[in-house]
């Protein structure tokens, strides 16, 4: 059977064993379906929840840009873990004690506000948007692989599967449909690695085989570094960016996770408040076997490009044009060239295909020695490492068609999971809660169903020339989570004296300088060569636009203060109810709102 | 009256707790992670300093145990203060 027939097994079964789970326990009405959380045990919420969160940025995404940068996006790993921790001990028991569904429920009754409502709706339907094109350009990408076409078509294919998925509510949410998505998408991102492991290491756990030895006895790390370093590139376990700039990035990271409105969303419809604490602790964990791997993941297929690049040590050979086109082991190189994502091109016409870093003065003497013409893998995007690493380790055709059916599983699930949030904001917050509060069901499904496919549309949109890689697009709407709904949701709940024109101020505050900035760098509205900034020469200092979020955040606190020191003072019934939400006794089941 | 001051003292340990907790969570990400690392240079593990092995694993193990000790003395706080929700 060949690999193309075998992609489209293991991504076929997958979805049918979803839909099948998803038909099974399907939920009849709406009330149904946010109480199917309420009977969930916490490890399965937790589960859950990480199935959930873990998107193409994680998955897809992350281990490329961990790999060809090293120590430096560190901060991806600890920013997606350590924001758990900001939730558990900052919002979730709170939030759950409150009970209610949604996050804009919580801040429009904490501010006795519908304007807070509304900026809180607006804040979170920017976040998500932003979010979307990140998972749309994975979705692109996984399908342009595995139906062997340009990522272009792969994206397009990929949003229309998206938009079925989620407007025949395949997904809805269904507790046991994610549970199964995980289980699918860990399996697919462990074997691999495993199997890498052992051929590098001998170690099966990849987590220690990073820090392992290989075979000569040489630490895999300094082997790497060794490498990458001749071939002039940056040395992998060494810091060269902004210490400043990688603090923010990880804080943006962390706030923007505690504040991103589906994850917190899961933690209102636990059975206790007690539970809501345990239950961000199960979520870490499944988390945490995912990114535990990921950095084993990088360093090794980062080691095992470069070896196969210099098959005859980095002093040697490189590798000619005919190996590439005839022998198995770079079979993968020809398989992504069809998705535009991979390329090269002999420059010097030497039937040899040299990969180095030619900006490097040392290595610009030894090219200029040995008649090499610039790097000659011309193009390698960071987004294809994860899904192409099984093929780059000769692992067997089965590992592939399932790696191909995880990365599928992590972007739809949280594609379609983002449509879902955006739709209910629009229809049920937005709509049914401000503008036409008499609106029939039938029309408030129908405003959901439309306001889902305007957002598709402009995520492709968006997503064809995105401002970044996956997980950098992704982390665009950390920051724009971090500086708007976060301080709102922390303030709201450990200080009685904001008041409702603080929290609008602030958050609107936070929302615009954050998103100014990133336009000001990425492009407005992401539209290329619009931008004024680069990320290489930032406007202020080396603060990058991904790392903003932190400091709108910041904005978002001061503004805040500011304001409510100003007018007048929250009322007394605000203040019971702030007294109420701080301690456990009397926490009913979750309600619906208006 | 006493209802009140049980639920201040509830709340001051609660706060004493999230304190000592995030001072903890800071430490091993922006700390050891990232601005402390050069002190922690002279330490090896695997090929590497202690600082990168914090980075990329360290504090994500770190964040773990520290959700659950707070998860654990917080439900024994609520039970002493009488606020738990049986």
């Amino acid at each position: 059977m060949d690999q193309f027939t075998l992609n489209l097994l293991f991504v076929g079964a997958s979805f049918a064993l979803y839909i099948g789970i998803a038909i099974w326990a399907r939920a009849g009405s709406t009330s149904e379906f946010y109480a199917a959380g309420r009977g969930v045990h916490p490890v399965t919420n937790g589960m859950a929840t990480a199935a959930d969160w873990m998107s193409a940025a994680s998955f897809i995404s992350m281990a490329g840009l961990i790999a060809f940068t090293g120590y430096d996006n560190s901060s991806f790993l600890m920013g997606w873990t350590g924001g758990y921790v900001l939730l558990a001990l900052l919002l979730a028991p709170y939030l759950r004690k409150f009970g209610k569904f949604t996050v804009s429920e919580f801040i429009g009754d904490r501010f006795y506000s519908s304007t807070a409502r509304m900026v809180a709706v607006i804040c979170l339907l920017v976040a998500s948007i932003t979010y979307v094109i990140g998972q749309m350009q994975g979705v692109g990408i996984a399908f342009g692989r595995f139906l062997e076409i340009d990522a272009f078509w792969g994206l397009l294919i990929g949003a229309c599967v998206v938009f079925a998925y989620a407007v025949f509510g395949g997904m809805k949410g269904v507790t046991y449909t994610q549970v199964a998505q995980y289980c699918v998408l860990i399996t697919a991102y462990t074997i691999p690695a495993v199997f890498i492991s052992l051929q590098l290491t001998g170690n099966p756990i990849p987590a220690l085989g990073l820090f392992g030895s290989t075979e000569s006895g040489e630490p895999l790390l300094v082997k790497l570094n060794q490498i990458v370093t001749d071939l002039g590139f940056a040395e992998y376990t060494a810091a060269h960016g902004s210490t400043i700039n990688m603090v923010l990035f990880t804080l943006s990271l962390m706030i923007g996770t505690a504040g991103l409105p589906h994850v917190i969303m899961r933690f209102f419809t636990v059975p206790r408040v007690s539970d809501a604490r345990w239950s961000a602790g199960w979520t870490l964990v499944f988390i945490a076997l995912l990114y535990l791997t990921a950095p084993a993941v990088g360093a090794m297929a980062r080691l095992n490009i470069s070896e196969l690049m210099w098959p005859n040590g980095t002093s040697g050979e490189a590798v000619s044009v005919e190996q590439i086109e005839t022998d198995p082991d770079y079979a993968w190189m020809a398989t992504w060239q069809k998705t535009g994502l991979l390329g090269w091109e002999d420059k010097n016409g030497d039937g040899k295909i040299q990969y180095y870093n030619d900006a490097n003065a040392d290595l610009q003497a030894k090219a200029a020695e040995n008649g090499w013409e610039g790097n000659e893998l011309t193009n390698f995007n960071r987004d294809i490492l994860v899904l192409a690493n099984p093929e780059i380790a000769s692992l067997p055709g089965w590992v592939i068609g399932l790696v191909a059916a995880g990365g599928l599983a992590a972007a739809l699930s949280t594609a379609a999971g983002l449509l879902l949030a955006i739709s209910s904001a629009v229809s049920h917050d937005l709509l049914k809660g401000q503008l036409t509060p008499n609106m029939s069901e039938k029309s408030e499904l129908m405003a959901a169903r439309l306001s889902m496919a305007a957002a598709i549309v402009v995520a492709v949109l968006l997503g064809l020339n995105p401002p970044g890689f996956a997980a950098q697009t992704v982390a665009l709407a950390f920051g724009l989570a971090a500086a708007s709904i976060f301080p709102a949701l922390m303030m709201g709940i450990f200080s009685t004296r904001i008041n409702n024109s603080g929290a609008v101020a602030g958050m609107l505050a936070g929302l615009a300088v954050t998103l100014l900035y990133i336009f000001l760098h990425k492009g407005w509205f992401f539209i290329p060569d619009t931008n004024t900034f680069t990320d290489a020469d930032p406007l202020l200092g080396p603060i990058k636009s991904t790392s903003f979020g932190a400091i709108g955040a910041a904005v978002n606190f001061a503004v805040a203060y500011f304001v409510s020191g100003m007018t007048k003072e929250t009322p007394q019934e605000i203040k019971d109810l702030v007294e109420s939400v701080r301690i456990p006794r009397g926490a009913g089941v979750a309600v619906e709102g208006h | 009256m006493s209802q009140t001051n049980d639920s201040n003292a509830y709340w001051s340990a609660n706060l004493r707790l999230i304190k000592i907790s995030l001072v903890i969570w800071a430490l091993v990400s922006f700390g050891f992670g990232i601005i402390l690392r050069p002190l922690l240079a002279g330490i090896t593990i695997g090929g590497t300093d202690l600082g990168f092995w914090f980075a990329q694993q360290g504090s994500i193990i770190v964040f773990l145990i520290l959700i659950f000790f707070y998860a654990w003395q917080m439900n024994k706080l609520d039970r002493e203060h009488g606020v738990d929700e049986e």
